[in-house]
């Protein structure tokens, strides 16, 4: 675009919006960035102030601006407790595209999105590679974790402790397409892009969880991203290409619900498709909303389609805590089903954390872009999780597991990182 | 505008960390929540040690730099908008609760600690800290001491000023300055602390506070009561008082809020209700019971249609969360919402609801009142959208309207929000020329240059 009129333009379409705050500033309260900045601008009334703003020509520095309004974790925590109902995240994903496409996608992100996220052949081939050579430059430092970290990576990384790619993708399961089975019901997998080349087992509990419950699965392992990553860098392009590869896959709806296990991608589904994709075909529209009502994520299936009962915890139960990633709780309303699928297992205790469903500071992309906040604020939920006493934390989004996962890991915790599906796969024989 | 060396000096007292010049964040600091224009900052400071900030202060008065103080910018009459340029000072790094002294019941925190969090610390130790302004989730106590700022709590318990035992300050010069104690009592010097009290950032920077702190109430019982009409609501309110009954709180709402509230919160109010009053008394449970039982016949002799008392902590919480959802339920409806505070002597409540009425009718707008019955506060919120510039004229002669009307009946400009930008003109209709020019004078004696938070409250 790189057309100042056409940005305002589309800015002004977002003014019915921005109106809406009335700049009491309640999200103050409730922003994790806040929090560790007290900076106006990294506050939704502050970046809705500043949209408002250039919109209206009162702001020349649109770069200023898209910096201000990268530094967001996206997680919803303002437009949760805001009280004039302003729909924040919705206003920043659309105002990250417009702001980009005026300035343009920087050049790292072009080489990921463009280069490697929406060409899913040479992403699982890159990783691939990756997966080979991992051991090489890292070294394990918590066995209970299962993290590394790495020196010689250390420009790149930084201190990070990362959790290493599997050895072989989920993807290697092969095509998946079986009947239901005693349930009478049948699932898409949409398994998500840190499932299938990280966590692995993750996906594999799920299959278990199917086969268990008499599901029929389809799983096509030609699935690509959400688009959530390239959106969130304002990248639409990308996006709509994974949206479109999506559909070709999914589009036809001969499931009864799509499921995944990550927050993130069940309201990618569930609302920001349905949000984004307006200039879509109609025939694709119609794919995108049907996709919108079968969504549903792993915990709610279990526990509201499967229907698992509570048992007592056995003597020398395994503590547990939770952590409720924000997609999951503020998107979704996704909180007490976790709690049921872990209570189904007798050899765990649920011990609650103070603030379970405060941002563990992942962010996806913001980690990379604000890694010194990003880790601020996951200390402060590492801290929280330690305080219980617990074995293991839970959470339903694989982002958060890696958040999590680094932060205990730096801090030299022995708390295993798991999904609640996981947990709940344990007790199945 | 701040000069490259200017900008220097700044920086190396409180770290360039902790200066902000660009663009973006000082448009980010040119607003607060008030519905006024914006007015760039030339520099945002935010110093993290109180030393920075006396230093921030002397910096800004040796260059003669109009500093604006700015807690959580949650004013709602303009106090934190630096209306003549200058530098923005953020206290929200200092923001300790230094000391909670349960033996003689005070506690010392800094400027920058938010209220709610202060509160909750103190709940914590079996005390209570009463004032419990709207914005305290975000507020700053240092906020609240500058505006005086109020609550629901305000009948029986009063407001800001009445726990403010002593203030710390810097002077204009940059002097660190002590008014106050922890004791009870104290007579030493002038009452600076209770000058200090909603003066607005205008007559010094303020760093640290004694405030006072009280036994919590034993127990408390909630009840919501319908009315036909504001007109029996109010003698209920009026009823309750004359019984020598004080509430802790004594709250009220009107027909078009109830539909508002209703429709957004569905809490299951009556929506051909009149108006309601929603009520809590709290104390030595002996005295609660007595307390509820008298309110609920009053409430009953005078007309009520329905009275709900809650049973236990769940209902109590459901008879509370219409009020707490009165202001985002009314928000929702329109773009912009202006809410004002005019205040009456709490007998001229129905005076003031039939003038608001006329109001409302007279300029063709769509006004919901809610607010404090027990102390006359009421809020009338005018929904607007504020890109109409002939409807936004509208609600502007609206607003003249309600502050006239307020003072006819003996009331004030404002019970709790302040002067700010937003209501410094009207300060003589309420006081007289003499008055405005006292205050001045004082405000000349001790910022002689004019720099602290000018046109606030005493206009140019």
């Amino acid at each position: 675009m790189a057309d100042l009129n056409q940005m305002l333009k589309m800015l002004g379409e977002l003014d019915d919006q921005l109106v809406n705050c009335m700049r009491c500033g309640m999200c103050q309260s409730v922003c994790p960035v806040f929090a560790e900045t007290g900076r106006e601008a990294d506050v939704a009334r502050g970046k809705i102030a500043l949209l408002e703003f250039l919109g209206h020509e009162m702001i020349s520095d649109t770069k200023g601006v898209k910096d201000r309004l990268d530094k967001c974790l996206l997680c919803g925590s303002c437009a949760a407790a805001c009280p004039s109902g302003v729909k924040a995240v919705d206003i920043f994903l659309k105002a990250r595209a417009i702001v980009t496409a005026f300035i343009g996608l920087s050049p790292v992100k072009k080489a990921i999105f463009r280069g490697m996220l929406s060409k899913p052949k040479l992403f699982n081939n890159l990783l691939a590679i990756g997966t080979k050579f991992q051991g090489l430059f890292t070294s394990p430092v918590n066995d209970i974790i299962g993290s590394s970290c790495s020196k010689l990576l250390s420009p790149v990384l930084g201190d990070r402790h990362l959790l290493s790619l599997a050895a072989k993708p989920l993807r290697s399961v092969g095509n998946l397409n079986t009947a239901p089975g005693k349930s009478g019901l049948k699932v898409a997998f949409f398994y998500g892009c840190v499932v299938d080349k990280m966590f692995t087992t993750v996906g594999e509990a799920m299959l278990k969880v199917f086969k268990h419950h008499g599901v029929g699965v389809y799983m096509p392992i030609d699935q690509v991203c959400c688009g959530v990553p390239s959106l969130a860098s304002g990248d639409m392009k990308s996006f709509e290409d994974l949206v479109r590869m999506n559909l070709k896959l999914f589009g036809k709806g001969d499931f009864d619900y799509i499921i995944t296990p990550c927050g993130t991608c069940t309201s990618a589904f569930h609302h920001v498709w349905p949000l984004m994709c307006n200039d879509f075909s109609q025939e694709e529209r119609a794919q995108i909303e049907m996709l919108a009502g079968k969504a549903m994520d792993i915990n709610a299936f279990i526990a509201d389609k499967l229907g698992v009962s509570v048992v007592e915890s056995s003597v020398g139960a395994k503590k547990v805590t939770i952590h409720d990633p924000c997609h999951l709780k503020k998107s979704l309303g996704v909180s007490g089903q976790v709690r049921t699928v872990l209570k189904a297992n007798p050899n765990l205790e649920v011990v609650e954390m103070s603030g379970s469903d405060i941002c563990c500071g992942c962010g996806g992309s913001f980690n990379l872009q604000h890694y010194s906040v990003s880790t601020k604020i996951g200390k402060k939920k590492r801290d929280s999780i330690a305080a219980t006493g617990a074995d293991i934390v839970a959470a339903g989004c694989p982002a958060c597991m890696m958040q999590i996962a680094d932060m205990m890991s730096q801090a030299g915790d022995r708390i295993a990182v798991k999904h609640p599906v996981e947990l709940y796969a344990q007790t199945l024989g | 505008m701040v000069s490259q060396s200017l900008k220097q000096a700044f920086a190396t007292v409180v770290g360039s960390d902790n200066i902000m010049d660009a663009e973006a964040d000082k448009h980010s600091y040119s607003y607060d929540a008030a519905v006024l224009d914006p007015v760039l900052p030339s520099l945002v400071v935010r110093p993290t040690t109180m030393e920075a900030m006396g230093k921030v202060v002397k910096l800004c008065n040796d260059n003669g730099l109009p500093i604006t103080v700015r807690g959580a910018g949650s004013n709602l009459s303009g106090g934190t908008i630096p209306s003549k340029g200058g530098v923005v000072l953020l206290t929200n790094a200092l923001d300790k609760i230094l000391e909670i002294n349960e033996e003689d019941m005070y506690a010392v925190v800094q400027t920058g600690a938010i209220t709610a969090k202060f509160a909750n610390a103190v709940a914590a130790k079996g005390l209570f800290y009463p004032p419990d302004p709207g914005s305290q989730a975000v507020s700053t106590l240092g906020g609240n001491v500058a505006e005086n700022a109020g609550g629901l709590r305000g009948l029986k318990y009063g407001v800001t000023k009445d726990y403010v035992m002593g203030v710390n300050f810097f002077d204009v010069d940059g002097n660190w300055c002590k008014s106050g104690s922890k004791t009870v009592k104290c007579v030493t010097g002038l009452n600076i602390p209770q000058l200090m009290v909603g003066s607005e950032g205008t007559l010094a920077v303020m760093s640290e506070f004694i405030l006072k702190l009280v036994p919590p109430p034993q127990t408390s019982k909630a009840m919501m009561a319908i009315f036909p009409d504001i007109m029996t609501a109010s003698r209920t309110v009026s009823a309750i008082i004359a019984a020598k009954v004080v509430p802790c709180t004594l709250e009220f709402m009107d027909n078009f809020t109830i539909g508002a509230v209703e429709g957004y919160a569905k809490v299951g109010l009556p929506l051909d209700a009149g108006s309601l009053l929603l009520i809590e008394v709290d104390g030595h449970p002996g005295q609660v019971a007595d307390d509820a039982e008298k309110v609920e016949k009053i409430c009953k002799d005078n007309g009520c249609t329905r009275i709900q008392v809650a049973k236990d902590a769940v209902e109590r919480n459901k008879v509370w969360e219409a009020r707490r959802a009165a202001l985002s339920s009314l928000a929702r409806l329109r773009p912009t919402t202006v809410l004002e505070d005019a205040t009456v002597p709490r007998s001229k409540i129905p005076a003031m609801m039939e003038a608001l009425d006329k109001i409302a009718k007279d300029y063709k707008l769509t006004i919901g009142t809610f607010g404090h019955a027990g102390d006359g506060n009421l809020h009338p919120t005018i929904l607007c959208d504020r890109r109409d510039k002939e409807e936004f004229h509208r609600v502007e002669q609206g607003v003249d309207a309600i502050f006239a009307a307020a003072l006819a009946l003996d009331g004030t400009l404002s019970g709790e929000h302040g002067i700010g930008l937003a209501k410094s003109r009207y300060m003589e209709l309420e006081t007289n020329k003499a008055s405005v020019m006292y205050s001045k004078r004082i405000k000349a004696a001790v910022d002689p240059k004019n720099i602290l938070n000018p046109g606030k409250i005493l206009g140019e």
